[in-house]
């Protein structure tokens, strides 16, 4: 009690201007860069060829665009051209649609569940024994670092087959009273944050329940998803049950309005959320979208504090912060807030930035040019805004999009940094006192994807997890992923889940 | 400095475990190649408290071991020396004969060692003799009993009246996290001895199993970066028993320096409980250096 | 008979609980099937609309955060006061066209199906919920969550059936709602208005407005705070427009044009799923 007293003690002294007692030593420094830094260690990419060109992948072989334009792919690292890809155009499409379409008669939706089960189990099969290859490519390609892609999201792309393909033949057992059936053609577009992850979201449980599947991948990250389309080769599926068309938006366009697509699956944008959503108006289609996110992480002042620290730099420099459900608005109790934001900027100065091949690398490349400057805006902004910008001090490759680990403290939750998805490794940091005061500015935003909780108290979780309008509620944790956990968001961060039992549902009819 | 107020102990500091071993996972995956490899194993060797405390230890054993720690390979003179040899309170005098000369420390266990279930006269005498003998450190144990009742108080006072015993001697204070189960009460444990007045804490006496281990390192190493922050005092890390492989070490300085940073990475502050760690690490630095892997019978086991 | 002047009913709404008139002050004439003008009811607009969301939104976080149970025992509670009422829907079916037999079994129908989902309350995240088995060493489930605001559009048939049919699994989860009621006869929904009113539910968890439809749905479809929308209207008219202003806010939009609400298909709980989000809560296992 005594403790509790003191603490609203030096609340209500803030409030009347005068300064909160901080810890006596907060000027001291701890040095993490003076004596024994790391090595080099990359990562050897000698044994990965990449081709010059890439054809898409449609009825089983590679095909030559019909209009024979290309793209280049950028290693944002390097800022070199790592290959050119086919930009898809409506006859790539539609000869992929139809593909997709007779495989899905002729051949897929006849197949006893069983056995297609046995093709996916294949492919997952096929996936670890091309793990670090496929990995490596992942990290040239959208410049995430190799422990990244080697660690989770290879390993995830391949837990995510295993745990569709068990599906297959036990649909019967997933829709209490109802009998599933499969939609047919399905026409998905994934970005480029998790290129080789997202693939396998859309793409496992689409073959599950026994679609065929019209691909897109990202315009700056396609090249894993051609490394997959030679592994559903060399696996022996069917000519057309998966075809990957490469290209950008136009292209993405095209899959959602060909008419004889029966489910569009996207991730991405809100923005292009909205779009995909309104061009299927009146029309028959279902569709999955995975939108934007601006989660809340709420630390309260009971929270295993250290761990919530490295909680808090998952949930926001995974990945370059390149992630729709990242925590990208800190929601700290006041009376922890010096104490946890010193601790924070501590932690941020062992973040190394830099090249994704090398195996110590926490924070790789930005992805691409355009979202770089992006992140640089929005960094310019919250000055503006008046916001208090720190970054960590370390250095940073000469060539390539790197962004510094970035926080951004005295903001307002009516600023743009506070409102809007960055999807960069920046931060914004706010207080609070009460859980409500958490809760409500968790909720006061039009996304709901993810949120985080951070306390000691059992009853405190469920009562304020309750209340996080958020899909994912990760408590005492920050950016877990499994292939039985469902993710998707409420509100403008999209419809559907993808994911367990629920991720499903999109691709059956229930009659 | 003069105004350190002693925290509430019987307030527990959350410690969520499987953050802890997330955190020590990441951690490993650090990978330490080339120079900062030497460098690093260097550094280990350096750090190395090379024990033995067995029942059966001689005169003649301790001095094999104090050669090993002076030298610890004769063919590369240029190699550190280990931080200090670790015997018992009878065997003080033997090492601090055989180590003159050197930088090498004695350091001694003693209040009633590994179990600590003792009258206090009885550890203090046990602490003054050791020192007496001519102990530069002593690595104290404390009544796991006491504190697992929650008797932190008896937990406080003992160590601070056998830090007095110590004299000029660096006190290092072993928590035998084995035996106290969880993080939150490694924690509490270190509080309380840095409170107390250690220049160290320690994990493990090496006679109980689990001994160190990187979870449990990390927390202490956040206790000591907490403290550091609350009353400006740098206190030492000792991972002690089951260390005994270079690789190991090596993770074992990236806690260190990820966790506390360059201050901490040297003998002064950091040192690591061990017998067998001194040969892994002399295999490493030569194939290394030669880029040959070594066997273990051109290395003597003292 | 009597030469008593017999009192007439005047139709209002039902909104927060309450039975304002339109803000329009605005009527229109209900006709029964022969086209006689049987009573005039309130044509709302888009201020009812607005009105009506405000209170829909606040009456939300009460109606969700309560027990299943509970929810369960006001669904129970609206089927008692609809049995209770049997003679005076009797008499508005009728009026509106219906044989005798036909209004009786709509009405002893519409008692059951709100039964049916008073029933899946506090079953509905036992059966779609799941606790999934995470490879780390987390403790991880799944459970559904309810939408928030629905926006439905009312069947044209089955005046009374149909919309209990559509009200009934939107409240069960959790939701709240604004019903566009049957623009032909609204007088069912009006006075199913006046049995919610009398069974315990808060006010505000539903709203019905009736008028012109189409002068109401591209407000509460674009409404920048409704969640979802339901169209049960049988008219594939409004459906691009719903559809495109649905996609202004990510809405959640099921269409259902059904024929007839009577057969059994139309009772079940993914009824209630299609307003449920998936809220899945990931926790570390460990001392």
């Amino acid at each position: 009690m005594s403790d509790q007293k003191t603490k609203s003690t030096k609340t209500e002294e803030k409030a009347n201007g005068i300064p909160k007692p901080t810890s006596p030593n907060s000027d001291l420094k701890l040095d993490y860069s003076s004596f024994w830094n790391y090595s080099d260690a990359p990562e050897s990419s000698d044994k990965v060829v990449i081709e010059d060109t890439y054809n898409h992948f449609i009825n089983g072989e590679f095909v030559e665009p019909e209009k024979g334009r290309r793209f280049a792919s950028v290693n944002p690292a390097t800022e070199e051209v790592l290959s050119q890809f086919a930009e898809g155009t409506s006859e790539d499409v539609d000869k992929a649609v139809k593909a997709a379409r007779k495989a899905y008669k002729n051949v897929w939706s006849k197949m006893p569940g069983r056995e297609r089960g046995k093709y996916i189990f294949r492919i997952a099969r096929m996936i670890q024994e091309r793990s670090r290859e496929l990995a490596i490519i992942e990290s040239m390609d959208g410049g995430k670092p190799i422990r990244e892609s080697r660690d989770v999201d290879i390993p995830l792309v391949a837990a995510h087959f295993f745990y569709y393909a068990g599906w297959a033949d036990k649909l019967e057992y997933a829709f209490p009273g109802r009998k599933p059936e499969p939609l047919g053609v399905c026409g998905q577009i994934i970005p480029w944050n998790f290129p080789m992850l997202m693939l396998a979201w859309k793409i496992a449980p689409a073959l599950a329940t026994g679609n065929t599947v019209v691909l897109k991948p990202a315009e700056t990250t396609p090249l894993t998803a051609l490394r997959f389309a030679e592994i559903c080769r060399d696996a022996g599926l069917p000519d057309g049950v998966v075809n990957i068309v490469t290209g950008a938006g136009q292209t993405g366009s095209e899959i959602v309005n060909h008419p004889d697509v029966n489910k569009v699956a996207f991730t991405g944008s809100t923005q292009v959320g909205k779009i995909i959503q309104k061009s299927l108006a009146g029309t028959d289609k279902k569709f999955t979208l995975e939108l934007g996110g601006k989660g809340a992480n709420i630390i309260f002042e009971d929270a295993s504090i250290d761990q919530a620290v490295e909680g808090v730099v998952n949930a926001i420099f995974f990945n370059q912060g390149h992630v729709c459900c990242a925590g990208s608005r800190l929601i700290v109790q006041e009376g922890i807030s010096d104490r946890f934001i010193q601790k924070l900027k501590d932690r941020m100065e062992t973040l190394i930035v830099g090249d994704p091949l090398d195996k110590n690398t926490d924070i790789g490349a930005i992805n691409s040019k355009e979202q770089y400057e992006r992140i640089k805006t929005y960094l310019d902004l919250g000055g503006k805004e008046g916001a208090v910008m720190h970054q960590s001090s370390c250095d940073l490759p000469q060539n390539g999009y790197f962004c510094r680990p970035t926080i951004f403290t005295n903001v307002s939750q009516s600023n743009r940094i506070v409102q809007e998805e960055i999807f960069g490794p920046v931060l914004t940091i706010q207080t609070f006192r009460t859980p409500d005061e958490a809760v409500q500015k968790a909720n006061n935003s039009p996304y709901g994807l993810s949120g985080g909780i951070w306390t000691d108290k059992g009853s405190k979780i469920f009562n304020t997890g309750q209340q996080v309008r958020a899909g994912v509620m990760w408590t005492n944790t920050f950016n877990k992923f499994d292939p039985t956990s469902p993710f998707g968001g409420y509100k403008e961060s999209g419809v559907g889940r993808e994911g367990g039992l629920h991720g499903l549902y999109p691709y059956v009819n229930l009659v | 400095m003069s105004t350190v107020s002693i925290p509430d102990f019987n307030q527990t500091i959350p410690i969520d475990s499987v953050g802890v071993e997330e955190r020590v996972a990441r951690l490993n995956k650090r990978s330490i190649k080339t120079e900062s490899k030497l460098q690093g194993l260097k550094l280990a060797l350096s750090m190395i408290d090379h024990t033995t405390l067995e029942g059966s230890d001689s005169e003649g054993k301790v001095i094999q071991l104090c050669k090993k720690a002076r030298l610890p390979y004769a063919p590369m003179p240029d190699l550190p020396t280990v931080a200090a040899v670790c015997v018992y309170p009878n065997m003080v005098a033997t090492a601090k004969k055989a180590l003159e000369g050197t930088d090498v420390n004695v350091a001694s266990v003693a209040t009633a060692f590994p179990s600590g279930m003792a009258q206090l006269h009885i550890k203090l005498d046990d602490t003054r003799y050791a020192v007496a003998e001519g102990a530069d450190e002593i690595d104290m144990v404390i009544s796991r009993g006491e504190f697992l009742k929650g008797n932190y108080s008896f937990i406080f006072d003992e160590i601070a009246a056998v830090k007095e015993a110590c004299g000029n001697a660096h006190l290092k204070v072993i928590l035998e996290s084995g035996e106290l189960e969880t993080y939150e009460n490694v924690r509490k444990a270190s509080d309380i001895a840095m409170y107390a007045g250690a220049d160290f804490i320690k994990t493990s006496t090496g006679k109980i199993q689990p001994a160190a281990t990187q979870p449990v390192t990390l927390v202490m190493l956040e206790a000591i970066r907490d403290f550091y922050r609350e009353t400006g005092i740098k206190v030492g890390m000792k991972p002690a028993g089951g260390i005994r492989k270079a690789k190991e070490a090596l993770q074992y300085l990236v806690l260190v320096k990820e966790t506390l940073g360059a201050d901490w990475l040297n003998k002064d502050l950091f040192r690591f409980g061990a017998s067998s760690l001194t040969n892994d690490l002399l295999m490493q630095i030569i194939k290394q250096e030669t880029g040959i892997y070594q066997s273990n019978i051109y290395f003597s086991n003292d | 008979m009597s030469d008593r002047i017999e009192v007439l009913k005047t139709y209002k709404t039902y909104v927060g609980g309450k039975f304002p008139r339109s803000e329009s002050g605005h009527t229109y004439p209900v006709k029964d099937s022969s086209g006689n003008k049987i009573a005039n009811a309130c044509r709302c607009t888009r201020k009812d609309v607005r009105d009506a969301m405000v209170v829909a939104r606040s009456a939300f976080s009460g109606w969700s955060s309560r027990s299943a149970y509970n929810r369960g025992q006001i669904l129970y509670r609206i089927a008692e006061m609809l049995e209770g009422r049997k003679e005076q829907f009797q008499k508005e079916l009728e009026l509106a066209g219906l044989k005798k037999k036909v209004a009786a079994r709509e009405i002893e129908q519409s008692v059951d199906r709100l039964i049916y989902y008073a029933g899946w309350t506090d079953k509905i995240s036992q059966v779609f919920g799941t606790v999934n088995p995470v490879a780390s060493a987390h403790f991880n489930f799944s459970m559904p969550d309810p939408t928030g605001v629905v926006g439905i559009i009312a069947p044209d048939n089955n005046h009374l059936l149909g919309l209990v049919s559509v009200i009934a699994p939107v409240i069960a989860g959790g939701n709240t709602c604004i019903v566009l009621a049957s623009e032909s006869n609204p007088l069912p929904a009006i006075t199913f208005g006046e049995v919610l009113n009398d069974s315990d539910v808060p006010g505000g968890v539903v709203n019905i407005l009736s008028g012109i439809q189409s002068e109401m749905i591209s407000h509460l479809s674009s409404h920048m705070d409704v969640n979802g929308v339901w169209n049960a209207a049988n008219n594939s008219d409004n459906r691009k427009q719903i559809d495109e202003n649905g996609a202004l806010n990510i809405k959640r939009i099921i269409h259902t044009p059904v024929v007839d609400w009577a057969d059994e298909k139309h009772e079940n709980p993914y009824l209630i799923t299609n307003f449920q989000e998936t809220k899945t809560t990931w926790h570390p296992v460990g001392n």
